[in-house]
């Protein structure tokens, strides 16, 4: 059983391989993308801020399933035809950018107006006001609940699978499929998934109490 | 515009606002020249603050207008009441200081840090020169032995004294006050108003908002009065704070104003 195991492990690693590369690009992609749309939600113009809110309470209202199903069964029939790796990155990407949008507007909403205001009176101007007076104390704030996204993108993306994406979940049932050891196959890819995010929450810990100075 | 001989520093000019139906400013019209040290009290809801706000654009207006310099704050020029851009905006606030009721110091950064933010930023300074300017308004405020502080460190009155060494680190042609001792301990106020008493003295030209009347009286060129957004009186502080005064509101407001404060 372990020699199967271990004969199966390079081919586990490759899938290992495309869960990180996958979540990689739907966390830095939805983090662009969500701050950009978070920044459009508290301070742009009533239509953008409507678009950005329709945009938001809708992708969060599908179940995540749905919306990587409808990418890529459902486009092709307005002519939108993506490969299966991209049409779930860009999937899991829609979902992940409506939750960045909610973290950054609770973050920067609790920081207090007269924070703008104070910098507004010096002089500086929007971009200026958000580099170095509103990010660094939202920081603070956007930073737990972010983390715990990006632990949720990484188990998330088991679900490209789904889509014959031979990622991580889905070379341990091709594994299990030769193999018949579902058992400890499965231990071994929970493990996996496990220390990447608990790594990932140590992280997290170590960064907010970098930031704990801050007072308000 | 105003290119002429002695021309007010800052001009505001049948200044009007309205929140929904609620006028909080009914065409509102103050001069403030060089040097001058003018205190703005009255009732709250009178738009004392509402006019302070206007003068550095936090607040926009709906008509009349404000120049600073003889250069108007919010619009451009051309007539049209067209709002200026960001960056020009940016540019008009930064001639413009002003210190705030709740401090509104930054607290990721130590007092230094809140002083140096918009030398570099806006004025461009090199991070030493940035330095030794915060060095010398905290030793102003006396506060030298606090500049490697945060805010979360420091009292209400030393918070506050930074807050005015940090406007004042930006060289603003005119500093605007906004009950700037109204969140402070009784015993914290008379370290604050020392060091706007200094400022006055340079000549520093001042407008406030204020409950402080005796330092109003002390240290003001001019008060104005104002009631339901309007100027109800205005003059030198013997003659508004006096018992001769001609009108109705004013006396009111300075009796319901001494009999809370004994």
């Amino acid at each position: 059983m372990l020699g199967q195991i271990a004969y199966a492990l390079p081919f586990l690693a490759q899938g290992f391989a495309v869960t990180l590369w996958v979540s990689l690009l739907v966390v830095v992609l939805s983090l662009v993308a969500g701050v950009m749309m978070g920044v459009g939600l508290v301070y742009g113009p009533a239509p953008l801020r409507w678009a950005v809110r329709i945009f938001s309470d809708t992708i969060r209202g599908i179940p995540i399933l749905v919306l990587i199903f409808f990418v890529y069964y459902g486009l092709p029939a307005v002519g939108i035809h993506l490969e299966s790796f991209w049409a779930a990155v860009l999937a899991l990407t829609l979902f992940k950018t409506a939750q960045v949008i909610e973290y950054l507007r609770g973050a920067v909403g609790s920081i207090p107006k007269g924070q703008s205001e104070a910098a507004m009176a010096i002089g500086l101007t929007f971009r200026q006001r958000l580099a170095y007076v509103v990010f660094p104390q939202a920081f603070r704030r956007f930073l737990p609940p972010w983390i715990n996204g990006v632990t949720d993108a990484v188990k998330g993306s088991a679900l490209v699978s789904l889509l014959g994406i031979t990622d991580l979940m889905h070379a341990i049932n091709q594994v299990i499929g030769r193999t018949y050891e579902a058992m400890p196959l499965y231990i071994l890819g929970a493990v996996i998934y496990f220390a990447v995010n608990y790594a990932l929450s140590l992280a997290s810990r170590r960064l907010e109490q970098r930031f704990s100075f801050i007072r308000e | 515009m105003s290119t002429h001989a002695n021309p007010a520093l800052l001009d505001v000019s049948e200044v009007s606002k309205s929140f929904g139906s609620v006028e909080v400013l009914r065409s509102v019209s103050l001069q403030v020249t060089r040097g001058e040290v003018v205190t703005v009290i009255g009732p709250s809801g009178s738009g004392k603050t509402t006019l302070l706000r206007c003068v550095n654009f936090l607040e926009s207006y709906d008509s009349g207008s404000i120049r600073i310099d003889g250069k108007e704050v919010g619009f451009r020029e051309t007539g049209t009441r067209q709002r200026r851009s960001e960056r020009d905006l940016a540019a008009m606030r930064a001639e413009t200081g002003m210190v705030f009721q709740s401090f509104n110091l930054f607290p990721h950064l130590t007092a230094a840090g809140n002083i140096m933010l918009g030398l570099r930023k806006v004025r461009g300074k090199s991070s030493a020169e940035a330095r030794q300017i915060a060095e010398h308004w905290l030793g102003r405020v006396g506060l030298a032995h606090k500049a490697d502080s945060l805010p979360a460190e420091l009292s209400g009155g030393q918070q506050q004294r930074v807050g005015i060494a940090r406007a004042v680190a930006m060289e603003p042609k005119i500093l605007l006050l906004d009950e700037i001792t109204s969140a402070l301990d009784p015993e914290l106020v008379g370290e604050v108003l020392e060091v706007v008493r200094s400022l006055a003295e340079d000549g520093m030209t001042m407008l406030m908002v204020t409950h402080e009347m005796a330092f109003a009286r002390d240290a003001s060129s001019r008060i104005v009065f104002m009631a339901d957004g309007g100027i109800s009186a205005a003059g030198p502080p013997a003659e508004i704070l006096g018992t001769e005064i001609d009108n109705e509101r004013l006396r009111s407001f300075l009796a319901r104003f001494r009999a809370s404060h004994f």
